[in-house]
């Protein structure tokens, strides 16, 4: 596999996998406004996911749904850190302050590629990634003094320099084959002849 | 079979989330070229992830079709639409239906401190008394205000 299609794989799996879950606060984050923004932010990154997967298929000569469910957990190459369920509202905003500081940077040299078309992708995402960047922001700033917060942020931040760097990737945690199950479960259920 | 026709055929393709706006409205239309007796258009999405997005490429190029020629829809992923794309016309219409149109495009991105500033007007009493009640709002191209002169809540088009 060519080295610009690993780098699609690896950043369109974060994407994909941190809108899951990012998406299992919906309907029970613990205000509404928060409801609406981690349901609005989990489908901008499935967005995102779609859009790289899209540039990986034509490249593999694929498709975005096959390159998002049809391959075995172990072949995916997100990082740990979007893998994690979180199921505590202090855990998911340190995940959410450290990954979109990571990929904001990581958008940064995207945008600054040759290769165009990623360069023209990384500045749309980029673009709606502000957002979240101040959401993330926000947050932070509410508790950035409460030590429930800042003890998250020390469990987690080991886990996001391989959101910069692939090549820092090995191994899933159990938790990514779990939400597997679930993410893929609709495709894997399809009687034969389904086409979509 | 000429280009201006398939434009004026575009601008009858209403946006599926918000259809007081066209698809020529909201400036999402890139280009279009006949050639041949087929039309090829181009098309930027507005958020990558917009669920409408197939809706509005089939719905594009049904309405092309109807006019007798074969139609292509190419989806393209790059920064060229952005919010200072939708046409005056089309701001308007956002205003009338209660949505209040996005501000324009700057060269530094947005940040939380503009947005939480007086700088956006309310669409129903036109007071800038209005706050910032959440970045986010039922589609991912809006955010939601409240206005305190007319204690009117309502949505505030992204600047993308």
């Amino acid at each position: 596999m060519s080295e610009r299609a690993q780098l699609l794989l690896a950043i369109a799996d974060d994407e994909l996998v941190l809108g899951w879950r990012d998406s299992e606060w919906t309907g029970i984050a613990p205000f509404l406004e928060e409801d609406v923004a981690f349901s609005s932010i989990a489908q901008n990154e499935i967005g995102h996911a779609r859009a790289l997967y899209e540039l990986a298929a034509r490249d593999l000569g694929t498709t975005a749904d096959e390159l998002a469910f049809d391959r075995k957990p172990e072949e995916y190459r997100c990082a740990q850190l979007v893998e994690l369920r979180l199921p505590d509202w202090e855990r998911t905003i340190a995940r959410h302050y450290l990954y979109e500081a990571a990929d904001a940077d990581r958008l940064g040299r995207l945008k600054a590629s040759d290769d165009e078309e990623l360069a023209g992708l990384a500045a749309k995402i980029d673009r709606e990634e502000v957002y979240h960047r101040m959401h993330a922001e926000m947050w932070f700033d509410r508790l950035k003094d409460e030590p429930r917060f800042t003890a998250a942020l020390e469990e987690l931040r080991p886990l996001v320099d391989a959101i910069s760097d692939p090549g820092l990737r090995s191994g899933h945690t159990p938790e990514l084959a779990e939400l597997w199950e679930v993410m893929t479960e609709v495709r894997r259920s399809q009687p034969p002849g389904t086409t979509w | 079979m000429t280009e201006a026709q398939v434009w004026a055929a575009l601008a009858e393709v209403p946006d599926p989330e918000i259809p007081v706006v066209s698809v020529v409205d909201l400036g999402v239309v890139r280009d279009v070229k006949v050639e041949n007796g087929r039309a090829h258009v181009e098309f930027t999405p507005t958020f990558l992830g917009c669920p409408a997005l197939e809706v509005m490429r089939d719905q594009m190029a049904a309405s092309v079709a109807a006019l007798g020629v074969e139609a292509e829809v190419e989806v393209v992923l790059d920064d060229s639409w952005s919010t200072d794309r939708i046409t005056g016309e089309g701001r308007e219409k956002l205003r009338a239906a209660g949505f209040s149109p996005p501000a324009p495009r700057e060269a530094a991105t947005p940040t939380l401190v503009q947005l939480e500033s007086n700088g956006f007007r309310c669409p129903y009493c036109g007071s800038r008394d209005t706050s910032l009640e959440n970045i986010f709002g039922p589609t991912p191209c809006r955010s939601l205000r409240y206005c305190r002169s007319c204690k009117q809540p309502f949505e505030q088009f992204k600047t993308i």
